[in-house]
């Protein structure tokens, strides 16, 4: 057993005595005169990649705002941690919550976790803004007032592609053949698919359901091979996106690969020679739009790449977030649920500018669908999409590529 | 014709289980050798990968999966000598425990070096494409990787069957007190054998690099079916881990012919169900220092 010098218990004790007595009530207010802020994205999984960007895209936010004074005055307090699962999320949702003191949460890419964070959202009372979560199903059936969905959701990524295949002629009459991730957020999509394809006569001639931890999608290639589509179509998400490409171009097969979800983390990892087809995205680097452009200078200084689409769309998520405080001078849920749902707008770097819808907390935005670069015509190994035509189209109002009341069958509690 | 599809699921799970095999077989040989179980052979399949890019920028892709694997081996050099030789006789906790830090320490160096964000290569266009043999289409690129796994396994039979060098090392897994009897000092062939099992690490993951994620946290991923496969050929069994790879390979093929969203989970069925009828696993061998 060691033994302790009398001499040097007391003197420990009589430090932690005047600890407690002086420094932890200035430790506490310390702590209370900063806006802490609850942030979860996956770091780890097949989701890990494209949520570490959403993390640097946060940080950057928080040091911009605090650099110009933080918000109501106070510095933000970011934490930020790995969400790695829905239960896991759940439960450092509510410590960030209850026992962190956040006065508010945003992140996520997972729709599963995305939908156990908004639980505790409801619970605890406070504002969630789900920043990267796409399936439908969380603004429409799972919808709640507390949430807010600040990505495009996956019936605007089907329309945003599909129109583009429209144009192109490959949608009326042709065969598809859809892989699709097997959890909310694919079966959400799928969904999706299914009602474009219905009402644009095309046929779903196979679907396949895949794991999120399949890394190898050869069994899976040659389904294809013998359903024998006029076009296969990726419902996945992550870095199974980028396995699937990789091992399409392996396979060369000439049913043309299109995909109704593909984050632009993803597309850089499938390498240039690798990805080809139309898809949608929120957002690009390379969008010629001021507040864009003055966002990728900033991330693309401190950080030595060009951000994604997760790094930016959490970007703005805190940005609006801070403007929304600073202008209710509030952090009440109250306060600020009123405010967002008056649809005030915001510049969020894209031609028009973005709003909540009131009805189901949709972050109503444009969207693009786009197509890869020529290997030759690339500036860089980040330049590889080029972006098509904004969807809606400018003389369009924005809700049209969204889901209608009819169709979405959210319902608020009051 | 329903009968050729499930075939072709077959064949190409054969050619998928010579992926895992690459990894597998180390697994099995540095715990047949050392009696360790390496947690840290994913960092090396990943180190194998990241390396390959790396040198693909330089001197092609040709080449880079030619010298990949030496490099990482020669860091099996350091990881042997400065690591693993101090836990062949302690218990078998420490080089778990030892192993499992130094994955996390190889990911976080990785993550360091080359950064979060998945970097990326291609296959080259003479191996890009499918070839269809009677009715059977395979791709070109794992016709190669099959190929270079088997001549490959064939190498390390023979190495380990008709060599002095094998018949140490074969000795040693049973024997090891015997050996050192015979004024034979095992240590060298430890060293040896860990750098031929994480250099088949390596080259699994630079052959991979083309049509996988290359990411950080790959090697973890990998390591997941690679202990199935060990576990279900039975530990420190040359052609255990051999069968049990197509083995898996196959079933996993099979499956998700008839039931796709159960093609993952097949695999763990089937380790549940040899486990159940054979504890050892198919081929497991009993090892008297082990037992």
């Amino acid at each position: 057993m060691i033994r302790y010098p009398r001499r040097r218990l007391l003197q420990a004790g009589a430090a932690f005595a005047g600890a407690t007595a002086f420094g932890f009530p200035a430790i506490v207010r310390a702590q209370a005169e900063k806006m802490r802020i609850g942030h979860l994205t996956p770091l780890t999984g097949f989701l890990g990649v494209i949520g570490s960007y959403a993390q640097l895209g946060v940080k950057l936010a928080a040091e911009e705002i605090n650099a110009s004074g933080g918000i109501l005055g106070k510095p933000i307090d970011l934490l930020s941690e790995d969400s790695i699962n829905p239960a896991t999320a759940a439960t450092k949702a509510q410590r960030m919550l209850e026992q962190d003191g956040a006065v508010v949460l945003l992140g996520e890419i997972s729709s599963a976790s995305s939908l156990t964070i908004m639980q505790v959202a409801e619970r605890n009372k406070k504002v969630f803004f789900s920043t990267g979560a796409r399936s439908d199903a969380l603004r429409g059936k799972n919808c709640n007032k507390y949430s807010f969905h600040c990505d495009i959701p996956n019936t605007v990524m089907v329309n945003a592609v599909g129109t583009a295949l429209s144009q192109k002629g490959m949608v009326k009459g042709k065969k598809f053949f859809t892989l699709t991730a097997d959890y909310i957020f694919g079966h959400d999509l799928l969904k999706a698919a299914k009602t474009f394809f219905g009402a644009h006569e095309a046929n779903l001639i196979g679907d396949e359901l895949i794991a999120t931890d399949v890394t190898d999608f050869s069994p899976y290639l040659l389904k294809v091979r013998q359903a024998k589509p006029d076009v296969v179509c990726c419902n996945l998400a992550g870095n199974q996106v980028t396995n699937l490409v990789k091992q399409y171009a392996e396979f060369g097969f000439p049913y043309p690969l299109v995909g109704f979800n593909l984050n632009t983390g993803d597309a850089w990892a499938a390498g240039a020679g690798n990805l080809s087809g139309t898809w949608p995205t929120v957002w690009y680097h390379t969008l010629a739009n001021p507040t864009s452009q003055a966002f990728v200078a900033a991330f693309t200084k401190k950080y030595g790449k060009p951000p994604e689409n997760h790094a930016w769309i959490d970007y703005i998520t805190l940005k609006l977030l801070a403007e929304a405080i600073n202008t209710t001078k509030s952090t009440d849920s109250g306060e600020l649920i009123a405010y967002f749902e008056k649809q005030a707008q915001f510049d969020i770097g894209k031609t028009r500018k973005a709003y909540f819808r009131s009805w189901d907390h949709q972050l109503v935005q444009e969207a693009y669908p786009f197509t890869v670069k020529p290997k030759d015509q690339m500036k860089d190994q980040w330049d590889m999409l080029v972006l098509g035509d904004v969807v809606p189209a400018a003389n369009d109002a924005l809700e049209t590529i969204y889901p209608t009341r009819e169709q979405n069958p959210c319902e608020m509690k009051a | 014709m329903q009968f050729e599809f499930l075939l072709e699921q077959v064949v190409n799970g054969l050619v998928l289980g010579g992926y895992y095999l690459l990894i597998a077989l180390g697994l099995s040989l540095i715990f047949s050798v050392g009696g360790i179980v390496n947690l840290a052979h994913g960092a090396f399949y990943a180190l194998g990968a990241y390396v390959c890019v790396e040198l693909t920028k330089r001197v092609g892709f040709g080449a880079s999966v030619v010298i990949s694997p030496f490099v990482v081996a020669l860091l099996g050099i350091l990881f042997e000598r400065f690591i693993l030789r101090r836990f062949y006789t302690a218990d078998p906790i420490l080089s778990l425990l030892v192993t499992f830090g130094l994955a996390m320490v190889a990911e976080q160096a990785i993550r360091m070096i080359w950064g979060a964000a998945p970097v990326s290569t291609e296959i080259p266009q003479s191996f890009r494409g499918s070839v269809i043999v009677g009715d059977f289409l395979f791709s070109r690129y794992r016709l190669l990787i099959l190929a270079v796994v088997a001549a490959m396994l064939l190498g390390i039979w023979l190495l380990l069957q008709k060599t002095s060098f094998g018949r140490v090392v074969r000795a040693g897994i049973q024997r090891p007190d015997m050996v050192a009897a015979l004024g034979i000092r095992l240590q060298p062939y430890m060293t040896a054998v860990v750098m031929l099992g994480v250099g088949m690490a390596a080259l699994g993951g630079a052959f991979f690099a083309p049509i996988t994620t290359v990411h950080p946290a790959m090697g973890a991923e990998i390591m997941t079916v690679a202990f199935v496969v060990v576990v279900i050929g039975g530990l420190g069994s040359f052609w255990g881990v051999v069968i049990s790879a197509l083995l898996v390979g196959v079933v996993r093929g099979i499956t998700i012919h008839f039931e796709p969203a159960a093609g993952e989970a097949s695999i763990y069925v089937l380790m549940f169900l040899v486990l159940l009828v054979r504890p050892r696993g198919l081929l497991g061998e009993r090892i008297e220092k082990f037992e």
